[in-house]
């Protein structure tokens, strides 16, 4: 018999034996995954994917048990494993070019969650429900604040596929939370990825030896390292945190500040040039209308809720971004070590011309 | 013969300009998360308008004790002038003449931020947007939060109306005073109306181009880029005593409360206004 949910405080407080996770054939999936399976209090992990992991993260899914399904077909099958908790981790951040675009990107991320939230739904066992989302939740507009809260209701609707896909798994995961009270929902609204690796859309746009910007626009961006994202989703799973948290690492960069740290050029670009780029086919050099949205009005979130809830801070947007320019540093065309040469060749230049001056005078 | 100590002056000042040309090119400075750019103020900003508020208007201040030396307070004053440089010569006030160089943190209308460059030079100094969850935060943060109710009103109001206090819209300032328990400090700018005499607005012009107003000044636009040359006004600004909210804490969620501060607050400024301009006769004067 399964255990029934609603039990004491004690209950709803223990580390769920049975875990589901969606989208384990990419990185954040598959090693969050594999976290949550070396925990000696769960006794079972699933894994979840529309594709089969690559061989790269197959060494990671080794204690999880992979099944392939498409979320898009219904989520029937995951009713009977006696889940406690699951993890929504199956949302794209940009279309996949080799995997049908944006208009498939669209339906894993809106259809699928709707699927597998009415799966959900179908789970007496099921006490804790983990979604990962985004800051793009907020919108874009010119009235906004400048830091959001998650109290913050959007003003407008983005121009981008995926902040709009946002507030519709939004909208789903308030509705399961209205007819499921029991379960604690956890709502991550995470900023962009970044860490060593440039894989996602942005970071590869960023990692360019010139990134283009938007002429007349500096926007304020932040980021969350994975590493500490892996963690907030670790203790999402494992503890109870009930409701949607700003995941972000503290302060901001603009993004004119985040191109010279990372020894880039920026390249501006009049708006609607770059609109045009985003819109056209699938987008020139990798730019969807989601970075136009981010690249105008930029994106600052407050995480005093998270930092409260979970007893932990991420590191700062800075530092993590710090990482990135490590690892990156091949694709660099003016680095630190460049300009403080040129500083000292001019400083010395100056005080030969004063020591010849000098000699003259004497 | 060069004299040792003027060269080393120089040199010092070379050095410090090229390590903040190396700070500024390679992205180490910090910026807050409005998007305030401290060193950019300081070092760029603050220096082309203190000429201005200096050798152009001739500005003098007047009770500049009644500014508190920390901690958070709104600073309410009147605006004019067609262009809002009243606010930005405000700040260079908080900075310069105040003891503590106290930063004054700009409150800009939602057209501020649409504007591509401008935005981002708002944003870069200090400035964000007049809304409430903005100031409530800058208060909690011991700002000093500077704002003008007045909003266009103010500034695009006809030179025959000057020195008269526009509505002051719903009191939205008043309210995030109330609830941080900051005080506010009323402020009397006297001066920013004849900078640029408005005769007359162009509507139909205005909203071609999407501004909230076209001026029409006696040189502008009829002098051309030249007419945007402000007129070199004799300058007063005035601090009035602080109000302090926490009396009213209670009531800031209550309509009434909240408008009776705010028309508190804006009788107090009018009669700042009447008071400054008689210490100042001639608006040109030296």
């Amino acid at each position: 018999m399964i255990a029934v949910a609603n039990g004491s405080a004690a209950d709803r407080a223990r580390a769920p034996r049975v875990v589901i996770v969606t989208g384990v054939s990419r990185f954040l999936g598959a090693t969050i995954a594999a976290r949550i399976a070396a925990d000696p209090r769960v006794h079972k992990v699933v894994g979840v994917d529309r594709a089969d992991p690559p061989a790269e993260l197959a060494p990671l899914l080794r204690d999880v048990a992979v099944r392939r399904v498409d979320l898009t077909d219904g989520a029937s099958s995951l009713v009977k494993l006696g889940a406690e908790a699951l993890v929504h981790l199956a949302v794209m951040s940009s279309p996949d070019p080799e995997g049908g675009g944006r208009a498939a990107m669209k339906d894993q991320n809106v259809i699928g969650t709707l699927q597998l939230l009415a799966a959900c739904q179908q789970m007496p066992s099921l006490r804790r429900l983990v979604v990962r989302s985004s800051t793009a939740a907020y919108g874009v507009s010119f009235r906004d604040p400048a830091v959001f809260t998650e109290d913050t209701e959007p003003r407008d609707v983005p121009r981008g596929g995926y902040g709009r896909d946002i507030l519709d798994i939004e909208s789903y995961v308030r509705g399961f939370r209205r007819r499921r009270p029991g379960v604690t929902t956890t709502v991550l609204r995470f900023a962009p990825f970044i860490g060593p690796q440039a894989d996602t859309a942005l970071l590869k746009f960023l990692a360019r030896p010139a990134v283009p910007t938007v002429l007349g626009r500096d926007p304020r961006l932040q980021f969350i390292h994975v590493d500490d994202a892996l963690e907030i989703l670790r203790r999402s799973v494992l503890e109870d945190h009930q409701g949607t948290f700003n995941v972000a690492g503290p302060g901001t960069l603009t993004l004119s500040q985040a191109v010279r740290r990372s020894g880039r050029i920026a390249l501006p670009v009049l708006e609607p040039a770059m609109h045009a780029a985003a819109s056209f086919g699938r987008g020139v050099a990798g730019l969807s209308l989601d970075q136009v949205d981010l690249f105008v009005h930029g994106r600052v979130v407050d995480t005093a809720r998270l930092v409260r809830e979970y007893g932990f801070t991420p590191r700062s947007t800075a530092d993590a971004f710090d990482d990135f320019v490590h690892a990156q540093k091949p694709g660099a065309v003016i680095t630190p070590a460049l300009v403080a040469a040129a500083e000292q060749r001019m400083l010395d230049m100056i005080r030969s011309v004063r020591e010849k001056q000098g000699r003259a005078g004497r | 013969m060069t004299v040792p100590e003027v060269d080393d002056e120089f040199d010092e000042r070379v050095a410090a300009g090229l390590a903040f040309l190396r700070r500024r090119l390679s992205g180490q400075y910090q910026i807050d998360e409005f998007g305030f750019d401290p060193e950019l103020t300081e070092q760029v900003f603050q220096p082309v308008l203190r000429q201005l508020y200096r050798r152009w208007f001739r500005t003098e201040v007047i009770d500049v004790k009644n500014l508190p030396a920390e901690g958070g307070a709104l600073v309410v004053g009147n605006h004019s002038g067609t262009v809002a440089l009243d606010a930005l010569m405000l700040s260079v006030a908080c900075h310069d003449e105040h003891p503590a160089h106290r930063y004054l943190r700009l409150l800009g209308a939602d057209f501020v931020f649409r504007m591509p460059f401008v935005s981002e030079l708002a944003r870069k100094s200090g400035a964000t947007l007049a809304c409430n969850p903005d100031v409530e935060r800058l208060l909690n943060a011991e700002e000093l939060v500077g704002v003008f109710p007045e909003g266009f009103k103010g500034v695009g109001k006809r030179f025959a109306d000057r020195y008269k206090l526009q509505r002051f819209g719903r009191g939205g300032f008043v309210s995030a005073a109330l609830r941080t328990g900051k005080p506010i400090v009323p402020v009397a700018i006297v001066g920013a109306e004849e900078i640029y005499p408005l005769l007359g607005n162009i509507k139909p012009l205005a909203r071609l181009i999407g501004t909230p107003y076209f001026p029409v000044t006696p040189t502008f636009p009829w002098l051309g880029p030249l007419g945007l040359v402000p007129l070199p006004s004799k300058w007063l600004i005035r601090f009035g005593e602080p109000i302090h909210t926490t009396p009213y804490a209670d009531g800031a969620d209550d309509p009434a409360v909240v408008f009776n501060l705010a028309d508190q607050v804006r009788e107090t400024i009018q009669t700042m206004l009447h008071e400054t301009l008689e210490l100042r006769p001639d608006p040109f004067a030296a």
